[in-house]
């Protein structure tokens, strides 16, 4: 796939999508009785489960970290071994430097949302695991996330959505298409792991993108904001940041609406409080 | 969002991998048809016509062309003649292209893009109603006939639908052309037309002029004899299963130049080429193809024949000549035998279109005749033209389209004619194609990323670049040069030490990474030089104006500043962007003359003294380092300002201040290499000049012995040392040969990217220089540019983009470079050659010159007033001369009687142009003195001509540096060994 293009000459990817458009996003919520909330998410190819266990005491004698008065997220990311699609298998699912790394940013985009100082010495554990890994993964492990606290019935503030930006190519036809048909933004959002692999340098914004109709564009309201920029080795020059920041940013908002709407229908057909 | 559905492919790969990918299929894919009422179309994407017009007599009715991935791949050139339009290009066949063929798929985007022509791109692979899955036990290539089909059927319904509504218009046809009679057949069946691209050309009103461009795949005896005349060729599953087996080798089949009966094969692993004799164990293989070979048993083995046996049949029948000339050899027992081999198989055919010429039918009227090709390890050419007459006294060029095994030649077809034999124009686009060399006129879409005129010097430039405007830059070139890529300065400072600026053009400001502009500058990878033309790498806009840092004018650098003490020594090295005003652009002369006129004391005399003094100092370092000072022939044509035609042939001079700029141009590019390296040790661009193996040497050696001189090349130091004493009273040429025949032993620098090699071995050689690169010259090497934007990057002037830093891209990038410079190299000889036989069109001369080599059967002469070589034969083959040399190999010398040729020996030789192979004009030499009656000419009436008793050529001697690579090159600069 080297040396070729992620947008087509007619504006199409590879796999049919155009440069502003994200996979088919299908969800599934309450999906284990077990925990206090869960939810199953598909965005395309990348397959992902989340469960949330709490507010319960903390475990592990109480470190002394929680005199502050405030409640504790805990967050495990991982990967299921056989999840890659391209084939490989992965050694361990959990505890290498990056599903570490991983777990730790998917807490900070969970902090974000969760009202910590309703819960004092109270603990939440998200668990998050990636059963089938297409690209997208952290943001389709985020957006699971937010699901699976909803659905513990635990008061978020906003919704925690994240999605990828990746620059595409400078050809021609695509600076020329994503101008007159989006009027912002550059590049392709919510990657595939095809797409991922060629190398382009990839933006991951998680945001609180609100309700649909209020702006957010201006930025007043930025301090839940979790950006978090990841790229193969490329480094990005800033000229390149806005164009794939808005990008990124209208993909969340059209993840926010699908993901509301999944929620609502979820609601009037499962009534929780009779679970 | 528009996501209708998904699809999952499952492609298997070796047998345990499983891709899963999801197809996503679309309802808002329009059909381009400005017949439609149905599609949303945007303006932009309505290409086809509403009421196309029919010129083919089989299909009246106005119709859209659907065309087969084998049409695109084998008719191209039928494609690219404006004739066909109203065409629909189906992804499925797109994609196929690209796969099969980046030249086609390159070509065919031309196409697209050209908006006469109405073709239009149909994503039937994304359509809702045109995608189908492949079935059980399908292939692919029967599945993408398919859909080919399917596609087909779709527009013909589609675009008639809405007919109902607009019953006043004509209904519009959709025909399918395709090679693949069976895809033929099925279409037909299912109620699509479909035609083969030969009935549907030769049914056009003036077909003619196409059907010569029609691919031939077959081809029907006239006689009755339909035997074969070339054993099968392997299907490629045999191959594959043969060389997994080892029983078959596969490697590029390299053709003789002098014998067409022989040729080689360059196998991986072997020694030695592989030989193979006769036609038949060539089998239809053509040179540069990659071929699978069988090893014939040890007993078979040969040797190669050293004949010349040029392919002159007259007439072109289909019958095998008698080689038994080639059988008549006797392999002597004590010699040793070259591992020879036949051709089972072909594995890639690497034909290109080859330039050459009409060898008309004998029979009148006649539409099969002969291509001559220009390379004669290219076979002949069987091709179809109504239009011999006309093209028998033009160059021309021919695709080659397949061999079959009944046909003596292969078959081809005519693409296009390039203007008359002889004519300087067609001579010099020949050589470019040979060589070849991209020459278009720039796309508009490259043109597009030019900016716009005015060009102004903004603010924010301003504010992002160091002013230097303030500073006494000026620039020294040949005369003539109008793609100045570097300006120089020198200032006292007030610690006592010299301020040196290098400033090179900011090409990388204009090319930004990506573009279409970009892509072609590095596909292009270098101008080319010919004697009367230049061939930029950029388009002029830049490398003329822009970039080009002509005098008080404000200009955008890379500039390099050092802080030098009086011994030159680097204190202080800075990188910046800068905006600089050249004083003066002079010329090597011009600057000379200003540093020896001692009246001059302005700042630019003074800077370039100062330059000049510290210029030797670094020369003088450099040598110590056991830089190598190498020697080559470099001749300049005065060229006739109306006619273009060389009046007048004359070696290059050489000043000091050429010197003085190659001297900072290198240093500049070693500073440069230096810092990249640093910064970027696995991805930046270097140039490396590898040692040559011992054995190179040999001949070198050999000569020096020859007049009493111990070579010793143990190292490029002792080489250096060695050359620098090697001078001899009587011949004061001696030096310069002596350093022409060094510069035959060398390697050819390359570059090449860091990560790919180890540290040691990114060795200069000729220059002694542990790490190196190009910098300097970016208006009119590729090289440079990728240089400037690491240095950018490095001092934070600029971004990276990823393929800036991959590693493997860049090593592509590399390999096209060296390529494309090699090329141009030759390229550059070629002309000069070109020019000289135009020059010696009309003359015979006599010349003084030199024995450089000595041969088994001729004595290689070089002329130092031209920079000429070429061959003075001293026997040929099945002529019996009265004169009678005898050949010494380990003296190394030709003897008749009492007259004894070394190497080095002065010579008096006639120079006369040999016109008998009109393809092949060729230089031929004589020789007058020392005069050997019944072998030399006799002496011309004309005086002036006789030769003095001791020869001592008219000009100083001239030395050309290693380094001279560097900054050397422009206008006519460039007939260097190692480039
Ligand atoms: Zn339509």
């Amino acid at each position: 796939m080297s040396g070729q293009d992620l947008v087509s000459d007619q504006g199409l990817r590879v796999d049919g999508r155009r440069a502003n458009e994200l996979r088919q996003i299908r969800v599934r919520m309450g999906v284990f009785g077990q925990s206090d909330g869960s939810a199953y998410l598909e965005q395309g190819n990348t397959k992902v489960l989340a469960a949330v266990y709490g507010p319960h005491q903390p475990r592990g004698g109480g470190r002394g970290g929680n005199r502050s008065g405030t409640g504790i997220i805990n967050c495990q990311y991982s990967m299921a071994v056989f999840s890659f699609s391209a084939g490989e298998r992965k050694k361990r699912p959990r505890g290498d430097r990056k599903t570490q790394e991983t777990s730790l940013q998917l807490r900070r985009a969970i902090e974000a949302i969760v009202q910590v100082e309703l819960y004092p010495r109270s603990q939440i554990d998200v668990f998050v695991e990636v059963l089938q890994s297409d690209g997208s993964d952290y943001c389709a492990a985020v957006n699971a996330a937010t699901l699976a606290l909803i659905d513990a019935g635990i008061p978020i503030k906003d919704y925690s959505v994240g999605c990828t930006a990746t620059i595409a190519s400078m050809g021609a036809s695509e600076e020329v298409d994503s101008k007159d048909e989006t009027g912002s933004g550059t590049g392709i959002v919510d990657a595939n792991h095809m797409e991922e692999c060629t190398g382009a340098t990839t933006l991951t914004v998680v945001a609180l993108p609100g309700a649909p109709g209020s702006n957010y564009e201006s930025d007043t309201d930025n301090s839940g904001l979790v950006v978090v920029a990841q790229g193969t080795g490329a480094r990005l020059h800033l000229s390149r940041l806005e164009g794939l920041r808005q990008r990124a940013l209208q993909g969340c908002r059209d993840t926010r609406v699908i993901l509301d709407q999944a929620v609502r229908f979820h609601l009037t057909t499962h009534d929780p409080h009779f679970i | 969002m528009l996501t209708t559905k998904t699809f999952f492919r499952k492609t298997k790969r070796g047998n345990i991998l499983k891709i899963v990918r999801e197809h996503y299929l679309r309802d808002d894919i329009w059909c381009g048809s400005n017949l439609c009422s149905i599609c949303k179309h945007k303006s932009k994407d309505l290409v086809l016509d509403e009421d196309p017009e029919s010129r083919s007599s089989l299909y009246p009715q106005g119709h859209y062309l659907v065309l087969d991935t084998n049409v695109v791949l084998d008719q191209i050139d039928v494609l690219e003649e404006d004739a066909l339009c109203n065409v629909i290009i189906l992804q499925t066949v797109l994609e196929e292209v690209r796969h099969r063929s980046s030249n086609v798929y390159k070509k065919l985007r031309d196409i697209i893009g050209d908006p006469k022509r109405k073709f239009y791109v149909f994503v039937n692979e994304h359509h809702k109603d045109t995608y189908i899955e492949r079935e059980p036990r399908e292939n692919v290539n029967d599945r993408n006939d398919r859909a080919i089909r399917v596609a087909a059927a779709w527009y013909q319904n589609h675009v008639n639908a809405s007919k109902g509504a607009r019953k006043e218009k004509q209904k519009v046809d959709v025909v399918l052309l395709t090679d693949d009679a069976a895809n033929r057949d099925k279409a037909i069946g299912e109620g699509i037309n479909a035609a083969s691209m030969q009935d549907y050309v030769a049914s056009l009103i003036d077909a003619g002029f196409l059907q010569d461009k029609l691919c031939k795949r077959n081809y029907v005896l006239e006689g009755e004899s339909k035997t074969p005349l070339f054993p099968p060729h392997l299907t490629p599953a045999q191959i594959h299963d043969g060389i997994k087996s080892r029983k078959l080798l596969q490697g590029t089949f390299l053709a003789s130049r002098e014998n067409f009966l022989e040729g080689s094969v360059n196998v991986e692993g072997y020694e030695k080429f592989i030989l193979l004799q006769g036609k038949l164990a060539l089998n239809r293989a053509v040179d540069g193809d990659i071929v699978a070979i069988e090893l014939l048993p040890e007993d078979q083995w040969s040797v190669p024949s050293d004949l010349v046996i040029q392919d002159e049949e007259e007439d072109p029948s289909d019958l095998l000549e008698d080689e038994t000339e080639l059988k008549a050899i006797k392999v002597p027992k004590n010699i040793q035998r070259t591992p020879t081999g036949v051709v089972v198989g072909i594995i890639r055919r690497k034909w290109r279109q080859y330039c050459g010429i009409l060898q008309p039918s004998l029979v009148k009227g006649n539409v099969r005749h002969m291509f001559v090709p220009a390379e004669r390890k290219i076979p002949r050419v069987r091709i179809e033209t109504r239009q011999s007459e006309n093209l028998s006294k033009q160059r021309i060029i021919v695709a080659i389209d397949s061999w079959p095994r009944n046909s003596r030649y292969p078959l081809g077809h005519f693409v296009r004619a390039l203007g008359n034999i002889g004519d300087k124009e067609t001579e010099n686009e020949v050589l470019l194609l040979e060589h070849d060399i991209p020459h278009n006129r720039f796309s508009d879409a490259v043109l597009s990323f030019l900016p716009k005129l005015p060009w102004l010097i903004t603010e924010a430039d301003v504010t992002q670049r160091v002013d230097l405007r303030h500073i006494d830059v000026c620039s020294v070139d040949p005369p003539g040069c109008t793609d100045i890529d570097d300006a120089l300065h020198c200032r006292e400072l007030e610690n006592g030490n010299l301020e040196v600026g290098v400033h090179i053009a900011d090409v990388s400001h204009f090319i930004r990474p990506g573009t279409a502009l970009d892509k072609e500058a590095a596909s292009r990878g270098t101008t080319v030089y010919l004697v009367d033309k230049r061939i930029d790498m950029v388009p002029e806009l830049l490398s003329s104006n822009l970039c080009s840092l002509r005098g008080n004018e404000e200009r955008f650098a890379f500039s390099c500043v050092w802080e030098m003490d009086e011994k030159a020594n680097i204190i202080d090295t800075k990188f910046h962007k800068s905006i600089i005003r050249s004083r003066q652009a002079m010329t090597y002369e011009e600057a000379q003359l200003k540093i020896d006129d001692e009246t001059q004391q302005d700042s630019i005399a003074k800077s370039l003294r100062g330059l000049n003094s510290l210029a030797k100092k670094l020369k003088a370092k450099r040598f110590e380092n056991g830089a190598l000072v190498l020697a080559s022939p470099e001749i300049r044509f005065e060229v006739d300002s109306e006619t273009h035609d060389p009046i007048d042939v004359q070696a290059k001079k050489l000043r000091e201040t050429n010197s003085m700029v190659e001297e900072f141009m290198l240093l500049a590019n070693t500073s440069v290499a230096k810092k990249i390296v640093q910064d970027f040790p696995e991805c930046s661009m270097l140039r490396r000049h590898p040692e040559p193996p011992q054995a190179n040497f040999d001949p070198l050696v050999k000569a020096g012995r020859n007049r009493g001189f111990v070579i010793n090349t143990a190292s490029g130091k002792e080489l250096a040392t060695s050359l620098n004493e090697a001078h001899t009273e009587d011949n004061p040429y001696f030096n310069t040969m002596l350093r022409i025949l060094a510069t035959r032993c060398m390697m050819q620098a390359v570059y090449f990217t860091s990560g790919m090699l180890q540290p040691e071995e990114y060795f200069h050689y000729g220059l002694a220089c542990p790490i190196y690169t190009h910098f300097t010259s970016p208006i009119r090497r590729y090289a440079d540019i990728m240089v400037h934007r690491l240095l950018a990057v490095c001092i934070g002037a600029d971004a990276t983009y990823p393929n800036l830093l991959d590693k493997k891209k860049n090593h592509e990038l590399c390999y096209n470079l060296n390529y494309r410079n090699r090329m141009a190299q030759y390229a550059g000889r070629a002309s000069v050659a070109l020019n000289t036989h135009l020059f010696f069109r009309e003359k015979v001369q006599n010349e003084e010159g030199y024995v450089l080599f000595v041969r088994k059967n001729a004595l290689q002469i070089l002329i130092p007033k031209y920079g000429l070589e070429g061959t003075l034969y001293l026997s040929k083959k099945g002529e019996v001369s009265p004169v009678n040399f005898i050949y010494d190999e380990e003296d190394q010398s030709q003897k008749f009687e009492h007259i004894v040729f070394h190497s080095f020996d002065p010579v008096v030789v006639q120079l006369s142009l040999d016109r008998s192979n009109v393809q092949h004009e060729k230089l031929v030499f004589k020789l007058v003195k020392p005069v050997i009656p019944g072998f030399s000419i006799p002496t011309k009436s004309d005086p002036e001509m006789v030769p003095k008793s001791n020869i001592v050529p008219k000009r100083k001697t001239e030395e050309k540096p290693t380094g001279s690579e560097i900054s050397g090159g422009k206008r006519g600069r460039r007939k260097k060994q190692k480039k």
